[in-house]
C-alpha cells in the first residue's frame, strides 16, 4: 500500500514537472502574482526574523563566525560528492572529498579549514546543478515561502537532494552511516544555521540592493538565474548581447 | 597678491585635476582609476559631499552611461521615439549617479589588484580584478570589468561582473519586468526612475 502511495507521488510530481519544465526554458515566470504575494512575505519574514538574527551573527566574535561558516560549509560539501560523481567530475570530486576528510579530521569536525590552505577548494553542486549539467533547462521562476527563489528544475533538484545527500540521509532518515547518526533536528539547525550565515555574509550586499532597486523581485530573480548559470558552468558567463549594441 | 597667487595655484590645481586622464591600455586604466577612487574615498580630508562629486566626475568621464542605458533598455530602444529615448537617457543618468554614489557611501578601505586581461572582440576588452578588504576578515570579491575600446584612446566602462553577476544584466531584467507589467511603456519606467532620484 504505502508502495503504491510513494510511486503516485513520484508519478505526479513526475508530471508536474514535465508540464512545467519544457514550457519555459528561458525561466518565464510561473504564477508572477503569487509569487510576488510569497515573496512579500519572506521579505516581511526576513525583516522580523532572519535579518535581525543576522545582524546579531555579525556581532559575535570573527573566530566563532568563521568556526561556524566553516562547520557547515564542510557538511555542504557532503552533498557534492554524489553530485560530482552523477556529473562525471572527478577533478572536483577528489576536492570534495579530499575538503571533507581533512577538514573532518585535521580541522576538528570542521570548524578549521586547513583544506583550503593546501589547495582543495570544492565548488558547491546539488541535484538542481547535475540536472543542469545535463542540458535540462531551468523551467519556469517562482518564489517559495521561506526557501525563496527557485525554478521547476531547481525545486525538483531541492526534493532529491534530500535523497543523494550523505547528511540528509543520516539525520533526515536516521540511518547510520560509519557509525555516524543523527535525527531531523540536527538537519534542520544545520540548514537554518547556513541560512544565517549566508544572510549575515551579505547584510550590506542585501541593504544596498533593497535601497537602490526599483522592483527588488526582478533584480533578485537576475540574480538568483545567473548565479545558478554560473554555478551550472562553473564559470562566468559572458554576454554577448553587448556586441548587439552597436549594431 | 598672496590671495591672487593661492587663486590661481587653486584653479591651476583644479584644472589638472579634471584633465587627468588615465591610461589607453585597459589594464592600466582600469588600475589606475580605481585605485585613484579608493586613495579619494579614503581621504579623510574630503567630507562625503566632495566623495560623492569626485565619483561623480569620475563616472561620467570613465562610464559609458549612454550605452548602458540602451543596453538595460533592451528591445524597446529600438522601437521607441527619439524623444522618449533621450528623456529616458537623462532620466537613467540620473538614476545611475544617485544609485552609484549612495552605493559608495557605505565603502570600507580596501586593496585592489587587477589580475588578467583578455581581449574579447576588438570592440571589448574584460579586465579581472579582485578587491581585498583590508579592516574585516571578508573574503576576497571578484569583479570584471567589461571595457568599451572601440576609441583606442579612450577606453570606457560599460559593466561591471562581481562574483559572476553582471549588474548591466541585472539592471536590464529589473528594467524589463517593469515595463512588461506596464504594456512596455517607457514613460512609466521613466517616471518610475525619476521618482527614484527625487525621494
Amino acid at each position: 500500500m504505502r508502495v503504491i502511495q510513494k510511486l503516485k507521488l513520484v508519478l505526479a510530481t513526475f508530471v508536474l514537472f514535465s508540464i512545467i519544465i519544457p514550457n519555459a526554458n528561458s525561466a518565464e515566470e510561473c504564477f508572477e502574482k503569487t509569487s510576488r504575494a510569497i515573496f512579500k512575505f519572506n521579505m516581511a519574514l526576513d525583516d522580523i526574523i532572519l535579518e535581525p538574527l543576522a545582524k546579531g551573527y555579525n556581532k559575535l566574535p570573527s573566530p566563532v563566525k568563521t568556526g561556524t561558516s566553516n562547520f557547515t560549509s564542510n557538511i555542504g560539501t557532503l552533498l557534492s560528492i554524489p553530485n560530482n560523481i552523477l556529473q562525471g567530475n572527478l577533478n572536483q570530486l577528489g576536492h570534495s572529498i579530499g575538503s571533507f576528510a581533512i577538514n573532518t579530521t585535521v580541522g576538528v569536525l570542521g570548524f578549521l579549514n586547513p583544506a583550503e590552505k593546501i589547495g582543495l577548494k570544492p565548488h558547491k553542486e546539488d541535484v538542481g546543478q547535475t540536472l543542469g549539467s545535463y542540458g535540462i533547462g531551468t523551467g519556469c521562476y517562482f518564489v517559495l515561502p521561506i526557501l525563496g527563489p527557485t525554478t521547476a528544475r531547481d525545486s525538483l533538484g531541492l526534493i532529491a537532494d534530500t535523497f543523494v545527500d550523505p547528511f540528509a540521509h543520516v539525520t533526515l532518515r536516521e540511518k547510520e552511516i560509519f557509525g555516524s547518526s543523527g535525527n531531523a533536528f540536527d538537519y534542520y539547525t544545520i540548514k537554518s544555521t547556513s541560512a544565517i550565515d549566508f544572510r549575515a555574509d551579505n547584510d550590506r550586499n542585501i541593504e544596498s540592493l533593497e535601497k537602490n532597486s526599483i522592483d527588488l523581485y526582478s533584480s533578485l530573480k537576475s540574480i538568483y538565474l545567473q548565479d545558478r548559470e554560473n554555478k551550472i558552468k562553473n564559470s562566468i558567463q559572458d554576454q554577448d548581447e553587448w556586441d548587439n549594441l552597436d549594431n | 597678491m598672496k590671495k591672487t597667487v593661492t587663486y590661481i595655484v587653486i584653479v591651476f590645481l583644479t584644472f589638472q585635476t579634471t584633465l587627468f586622464a588615465y591610461s589607453s591600455n585597459p589594464r592600466d586604466f582600469i588600475n589606475e582609476l580605481v585605485n585613484d577612487a579608493i586613495s579619494n574615498l579614503s581621504n579623510k580630508n574630503l567630507n562625503n559631499s566632495e566623495k560623492e562629486d569626485f565619483i561623480k566626475q569620475i563616472a561620467l568621464e570613465n562610464v559609458d552611461i549612454s550605452a548602458l542605458g540602451l543596453y538595460t533598455l533592451g528591445e524597446l530602444r529600438k522601437s521607441s521615439k527619439e524623444t522618449d529615448i533621450s528623456k529616458y537617457q537623462t532620466a537613467f543618468e540620473k538614476y545611475f549617479l544617485k544609485s552609484l554614489t549612495s552605493r559608495l557611501t557605505e565603502y570600507s578601505e580596501s586593496k585592489f589588484e587587477v589580475i588578467s586581461e583578455e581581449k574579447k572582440s576588438a570592440t571589448y576588452t574584460i579586465v579581472s580584478s579582485k578587491v581585498l578588504p583590508i579592516d574585516s576578515k571578508s573574503p576576497e570579491i571578484k569583479i570584471d570589468w567589461r571595457v568599451y575600446t572601440k576609441n583606442q584612446d579612450k577606453p570606457l566602462i560599460r559593466d561591471l561582473i562581481v562574483e559572476g553577476l553582471s549588474l548591466a544584466r541585472t539592471q536590464k531584467e529589473e528594467f524589463a519586468s517593469i515595463l512588461s507589467s506596464n504594456n512596455n511603456d517607457i514613460r512609466i519606467l521613466i517616471s518610475k526612475l525619476e521618482e527614484f532620484v527625487n525621494n
